[in-house]
């Protein structure tokens, strides 16, 4: 049954009215109008729905919206703060880490998950990190690239030129 | 008016936008833009300045017959706009699907018409803005859009400079054109931007001898790296794909599938899906779909329809008995290439050696599933759609739901994924049915499971070679059979006396009763299959004659391209010669795909107890002849490298019968993280041929590379794909 939902999203606090049942994901792209959140499995098996719920990446497709009441919501549209990229976002770009797009909000939210337990994370680590986010495009090398940059930028080092 | 003016006119009248002009209905936003564009233009006497311009004999090849519709247009306002304030769009029936079109084109553009890569932009995709397009496969962007593309840049740059010429009253030999402006040679200060001619008018002045394009040696922004352009706005997730695109009003649909292929539905229930809050059933034709303002609520609703299904027969047929089923049941032959005398060829020969290759249907797979989302206003039918031929979409419209293709328009927005198998649009039919069905806009989005189902497979295939070696080394006869993958780069191109290449069918679609499902392309379609036999075959004889794989090859080819690309490929790895196996992991692989030589060098490691494969390093040596963007290219490379571990080592569907038994990642494995090996790709400079494909190339080596290191690694050779763990295992010599 529909009910009043609230939680912060993307810093604002929202109130919808909806089915807490409902799949995050749905709510946020239908009710919410938020489209950077992309459907591609809807059994939380590839990683493309990926946002952060108190800052801890979750899959939107397996949660229930009444999961996330009273908490904080980040999808892709809140990623970059003030016009200014994260640097994860910045890395991407700079090393071409994407063909489609389709999987790149999950892939840069799953990142920021990978880097935020682990902020000194190894090559291998942010592949053990990655490993259930599917591409199809085979951006995978520079996908690794982008956020081994972006681990550096957080932790204030200098960055390797991209590839 | 002359000749030119009148096919101007009649090509006018062929596309939507142009009759739209013509008859001065009223626009929307977009086509008035567009009309603007196109009318109003500036109609200045020519005398041409023919020292200035050559003849363009290709021209005529270029554009083909002429015929009213489903052409490109002669007339350069059909590929660019210059605005007055110098923002140039290119126009493209080509669509992106992450391959870097609008990268790669704009460079072109920019390049062609001596404007800063900055002020270029491109539209793609959109039938009512964009120039006719077939569709985007074939890794024909670059080789078969780009000339016509760039000529028509070349064309609107000689206009500019004769009416600047008559705007400074200076000769035209006296101007040159650099950053989006004419200039006078020696005196620069005296100057006019192209906008400031234009005045974002279409330019109507054209040449009726074409000037030449740009040398390569001239080039100051092709051929330079470019990072992709629409980086931002996929990192933001402000790029919008067809189901992120809403209308007031719409409703999202779910369609009612069979549970197997071949099952014919008898009768839907659907009582209860209609009484819930907020569903519309529509039932029309045996469409069966359910409506709702969201798309989770749809497919609620969809599982309260109680259908029945007439099943079709038991079927023996799976993954493991359906080559020889193929093989059966396809008879339609050709003889795509054949020399010498086949049957005396292998008479004299006293090492034949016949092997018989095996491969699975692949899933497409795009992150993106299938959408489009229709709107009919009045008697004007707009689809947006995830598809790789928008045109095809359009035409495909008017004939299945009845709209006159002038009265059909298909927008793609950005595409997540292709591959080949959004050349299949039935969700476009769907969407657009329902829509006039139920007087809102309807969006129809497949889920995974959907996307696998009505996936068009690439298909399971069976190969039969023999072939045969001398004393020395040297092939003698080479007798191929490609049954179900189809005839792309099935044609050998070593140098052997006695030869014959048959491919049944020439396509990768069978008759009625072969594949229990749809098959179609995919990504470099039958050439993956048939480069995995060619190479493997080619492998097992070098072994046979005791010779290191590579010198094998070179031995025994001729063709110059392939040879240089080949050596490329030693070289810059350091290949050190062995006969195989040699226990190193190392394999090579070599081959020709839209244009484009490949030859690649791979590094494996098996583990013997479990029959798992680690690829550890990949060397590809490409010639596509001039490249646009070195950047692109690489990543198309990589993005080939990866995709082709897939196919190679775990993508196979399973089945029973019509029945689909992978439907979700869970159980069909495509690529991941921990499977990423070091990826180089080096790019042969070869300047004096035209640019060639790059989406594709790549990816055919990926089976006979890998199936060759494996042989290297541990004498096991595999002759079915794909190479998973346990076929791995099954083949390895006993201890």
């Amino acid at each position: 049954m529909p009910e009043k939902l609230s939680f912060t999203l993307n810093g604002q606090p929202v109130s919808v009215e909806v089915d807490g049942d409902r799949k995050l994901l749905w709510v946020l792209r239908t009710d919410l109008a938020l489209t950077g959140t992309k459907y591609s499995c809807g059994k939380g098996l590839c990683g493309t729905c990926t946002v952060l719920v108190d800052n801890v990446p979750q899959r939107s497709c397996m949660l229930r919206a009444g999961s996330v009441r009273g908490k904080e919501v980040t999808t892709i549209e809140g990623f970059e703060k003030d016009g200014e990229l994260h640097p994860l976002q910045k890395a991407f770009i700079d090393h071409d880490a994407l063909q489609c797009g389709f999987c790149t909000p999950g892939m840069i939210l799953t990142a920021h998950g990978v880097l935020r337990r682990n902020p000194a994370a190894t090559r291998e680590q942010i592949v053990q990190g990655m490993e259930r986010n599917l591409c199809r495009c085979g951006a995978h090398p520079r996908i690794l690239d982008a956020i081994e940059q972006a681990r550096d930028t957080l932790a204030g080092k200098p960055t390797a030129p991209a590839r | 008016m002359n000749d030119y003016e009148k096919l101007s006119l009649e090509i006018l009248r062929s596309t939507p936008a142009g009759a739209a002009m013509l008859a001065d209905r009223p626009a929307s936003p977009e086509r008035r833009r567009f009309l603007q564009m196109l009318s109003g233009g500036l109609l200045i006497g020519v005398t041409l300045n023919t020292s200035l311009l050559r003849a363009d004999a290709e021209e005529a090849a270029t554009v083909g017959p002429r015929r009213p519709r489903n052409e490109l247009p002669k007339d350069f306002n059909a590929f660019l706009h210059i605005a007055e304030d110098g923002k140039i769009t290119g126009y493209t029936g080509k669509i992106e699907m992450g391959q870097g079109i609008n990268t790669s084109l704009a460079q072109m553009l920019a390049e062609e018409l001596d404007a800063p890569y900055d002020t270029v932009r491109m539209v793609a995709g959109d039938t009512d803005l964009c120039p006719w397009d077939a569709g985007t496969w074939g890794s024909m962007t670059t080789r078969f859009f780009g000339p016509p593309f760039r000529a028509a840049a070349a064309e609107a740059k000689a206009v500019l400079v004769l009416l600047a010429a008559e705007a400074l009253g200076v000769p035209a030999d006296q101007l040159i054109t650099r950053d989006g402006a004419v200039l006078v040679r020696g005196d620069e200060s005296r100057r006019v931007a192209y906008g400031a001619l234009t005045k974002g008018q279409r330019i109507e002045r054209h040449l009726e001898v074409k000037p030449t394009l740009k040398d390569v040696a001239a080039f100051k922004i092709v051929g330079k790296p470019q990072l992709r352009r629409d980086a931002r706005d996929k990192v933001t997730g402000r790029a919008h794909y067809t189901g992120d695109v809403r209308l007031p009003g719409m409703l999202y649909a779910k369609v009612l599938r069979p549970p197997v292929h071949g099952a014919k539905l008898t009768s839907a229930d659907t009582t209860r899906a209609k009484a819930a809050a907020g569903v519309r059933v529509i039932e029309q034709d045996g469409l069966v779909a359910v409506l709702h303002a969201t798309p989770d609520g749809a497919e609620e609703a969809l599982a309260l329809v109680k259908a029945q299904w007439e099943l079709p027969p038991a079927s023996t047929l799976t993954e493991d008995t359906i080559h020889d089923h193929l093989d059966a049941t396809i008879k339609d032959a050709k003889v795509v290439d054949s020399g010498g005398d086949l049957a005396a060829g292998r008479a004299a020969t006293k090492r034949v050696i016949e092997t018989t290759f095996l491969d699975g249907y692949v899933a497409h797979v795009c992150m993106e599933t299938h959408a489009a989302l229709a709107q009919i206003e009045g008697d004007k039918l707009t689809v947006w759609a995830s598809t790789q031929n928008p045109f095809g979409v359009r035409d495909m419209l008017a004939r299945t739901v009845g709209f006159p293709p002038e009265k059909v328009r298909v927008i793609t927005p950005f595409v997540g994924g292709g591959f080949g198998g959004k050349t299949s649009n039935g969700q476009c039919a769907e969407a657009a049915r329902l829509a006039r069905a139920a007087g809102v806009p309807v969006q129809v989005m497949r889920s995974r499971e959907e996307e696998f189902f009505l996936d068009t497979f690439r298909p399971a295939a069976k190969i039969k070679i023999a072939s045969g070696i001398d004393d020395a080394g040297a092939m003698t006869f080479w007798d191929y059979e490609v049954i179900a993958a189809g005839e792309r780069g099935s044609a050998q191109f070593y140098s052997v006396p006695h030869h014959r290449t048959v491919a049944r069918p020439s396509g990768w679609t069978g008759p009625a009763g072969s594949h229990p499902f749809a098959t179609g392309a995919w990504r470099a379609p039958a050439n993956n299959t048939n480069t995995f036999a060619r190479e493997s075959q080619i492998d097992i004889m070098a072994a046979a004659a005791g010779m290191d794989p590579i010198e094998f090859r070179l031995k025994n080819m001729t063709d110059a391209r392939m040879l240089r690309t080949l050596r490329a490929a030693a070289d810059a790895w350091g290949w050190k010669p062995a006969p195989a196996p040699s226990r190193r992991g190392l394999g090579v692989a070599c081959g020709a795909d839209a244009g484009t030589y490949v030859a690649a060098i791979a590094e494996v490691e098996v583990d013997k107890a479990t029959g798992a494969v680690k690829v550890k390093r990949v060397l590809v040596a490409q010639d596509m002849g001039v490249v646009i963007n070195p950047q692109g290219t690489l990543i198309q490379l990589e993005g080939c490298v990866m995709m082709g571990l897939g196919y190679a080592l775990s993508e196979e569907m399973h089945f029973k019968g019509g029945e689909i038994l992978d439907t979700n990642f869970n159980r069909y494995a495509i690529p991941r993280f921990s499977q990423v090996p070091k990826i180089e790709g080096v790019l042969l400079d070869h300047n004096d041929l035209p640019p060639q494909g790059g989406g594709e190339p790549a990816i055919i080596l990926m089976g006979g590379l890998i199936a060759n290191a494996i042989h290297d690694a541990t004498g096991a050779r595999l002759l079915r794909m794909p190479m998973t763990p346990a076929r791995v295992k099954a083949a390895l010599p006993r201890a």
